[in-house]
């Protein structure tokens, strides 16, 4: 065992843990943070993403013993005083999510390539999430719901600069051609 | 799953790391970014004895000029490397490149000399190194040693450090305004590997393309030279006709694996249109 300090969620923790014992698991299992998912078992699909010293990561491919004498911050953690961060805020108004799995994964990613590019495109989204993977096909909405939250972060108020207009999504949703021919 | 256990080291230095390494006993896997080793020991494809994390050993972090070469530190990150601005200046084409490797989450943890010494023969970095004729500098209990790229890279997964030994930097020679780089990649998903990729370097002069230097990604268990298109360049006009010609001669002397993603003739038909796309970019056409 080795003992690390962490801070997560901006409380303090010490624990002794077994060497190969992923972040991940650290947080869910011996914490309790299970807010923070496990999607895959490839380091591919993101739902685990967490902040490490501010920089988001994959925390199933992080052991926790690297975590040691660091801050994570976990989708637990980013509202302030029970207001929704403005990038969850925006997944709940732009309906960035169907089943939700990966959605805790998606903001954390969000939030760190916002803090990188405050202003991004379309394309430049979908680059900078690619490390995170939505199965319900939902990737549409999540860009809009990140370009939304960027417009927030950045005080101007402007949504996506697409069609949308910061619209809700409803019409979307119901748009794919077979469903509008079965209609 | 989760790794089988291991003892684990967390050395503060080179030194302290190799010893570490010494005292490991049989099978001993040193933790860079981990964003190979990790997902390999978590499917047990990989179960070592004893893991060295080099996380605390800080003097392997970063980017340096040292006279005519950039020196960067096996340790820095992916993402370190796409903001220095050493690199953005001398050595471009590893920033173009790094910008591919799979994705923001493990560019923030994986390493530049990590991804080298892993070797994987999709990996993106073993081809740039070679095509800028970089030097590995390799530190073992007896010393340093360099080692220039073209002997670096030994087979599948497998370099020319020892299994005692470290890789602690990697020189680049710094290439001036007269040269022109680009990585071209080809892939189909998001955060995919690359199938086939080519590096160029070109330098221009008078219209003409007076060198040219060219690595190629997964056409074989090692990164390559495109030696015959570096020859048909040297001295040719810089124009679309003479790339083209030249790029027909990519795949010369290649030997591609035939997998899921690709059979050997098709990346060796890759291997010429990305060579002609990446030195016809790098020419400035």
């Amino acid at each position: 065992m080795t003992r690390i300090s962490v801070r997560v969620d901006g409380a303090s923790y010490q624990d002794d843990v077994e060497p190969r014992t992923l972040l991940v698991h650290y947080l869910r299992e011996q914490l309790g943070k299970v807010g923070t998912v496990v999607g895959c078992d490839t380091s591919n699909c993101g739902a685990c993403t967490v902040h490490l010293d501010g920089e988001a990561v994959k925390s199933c491919t992080v052991l926790a013993v690297q975590a040691d004498g660091a801050e994570v911050t976990t989708i637990e953690g980013v509202a302030r005083g029970g207001e929704l961060h403005p990038v969850q805020k925006a997944f709940h108004e732009m309906h960035g999510l169907q089943c939700g799995f990966c959605t805790p994964g998606m903001i954390m990613a969000s939030i760190d390539l916002l803090q990188d590019n405050p202003d991004p495109s379309e394309d430049e989204v979908r680059e900078g999430i690619e490390g995170n993977l939505c199965r319900c096909t939902g990737y549409q909405n999540i860009v809009r719901a990140v370009q939304q939250a960027a417009g927030e972060l950045r005080g101007d108020g402007s949504g996506p600069p697409a069609n949308g207009h910061g619209a809700p999504a409803e019409v979307d949703t119901a748009a794919a051609p077979h469903v509008v021919g079965q209609s | 799953m989760i790794p089988a256990p291991f003892e684990y080291a967390r050395p503060t230095t080179v030194d302290e790391a190799l010893q570490a390494i010494a005292a490991g006993g049989e099978d001993v896997k040193v933790l860079a970014g981990g964003q190979s080793l990790i997902p390999v020991m978590r499917l047990r494809l990989a179960a070592p004895e004893t893991v060295v994390d080099l996380g605390r050993v800080t003097e392997l972090r970063g980017v340096r000029e040292d006279g005519d070469a950039l020196v960067i530190g096996a340790m820095t990150t992916h993402s370190d490397v796409l903001a220095d601005p050493l690199i953005g200046r001398y050595a471009p084409l590893i920033a173009e490149a790094t910008a591919t490797v799979a994705d923001r989450q493990v560019r923030h943890r994986g390493t530049f000399g990590g991804a080298l010494v892993h070797a994987d023969p999709a990996g993106d970095l073993p081809a740039v190194a070679l095509a800028l004729d970089a030097e590995f500098v390799i530190a073992g209990t007896g010393g340093r040693r360099t080692v220039p790229a073209r002997e670096f890279s030994v087979d599948y997964l497998t370099t020319a450090v020892g299994e005692e030994e470290l890789l602690v930097e990697v020189r680049v020679p710094k290439l001036d305004g007269q040269w022109g780089m680009r990585y071209e990649k080809f892939n189909r998903v998001a955060q995919a590997w690359s199938i086939v990729a080519v590096a160029a370097a070109v330098r221009r002069e008078n219209g003409h393309i007076a060198e040219a230097r060219i690595g190629l990604t997964n056409m074989g268990p090692t990164p390559l030279r495109a030696g015959a298109v570096e020859a048909a360049l040297a001295g040719a006009e810089a124009t679309p006709e003479a790339i083209a010609a030249a790029a027909a001669h990519a795949a010369e002397g290649t030997e591609p694996s035939s997998d899921l993603n690709a059979q050997a003739d098709y990346r060796q038909h890759l291997a010429t249109v990305l060579t002609r796309r990446a030195v016809t970019a790098a020419a400035g056409l």
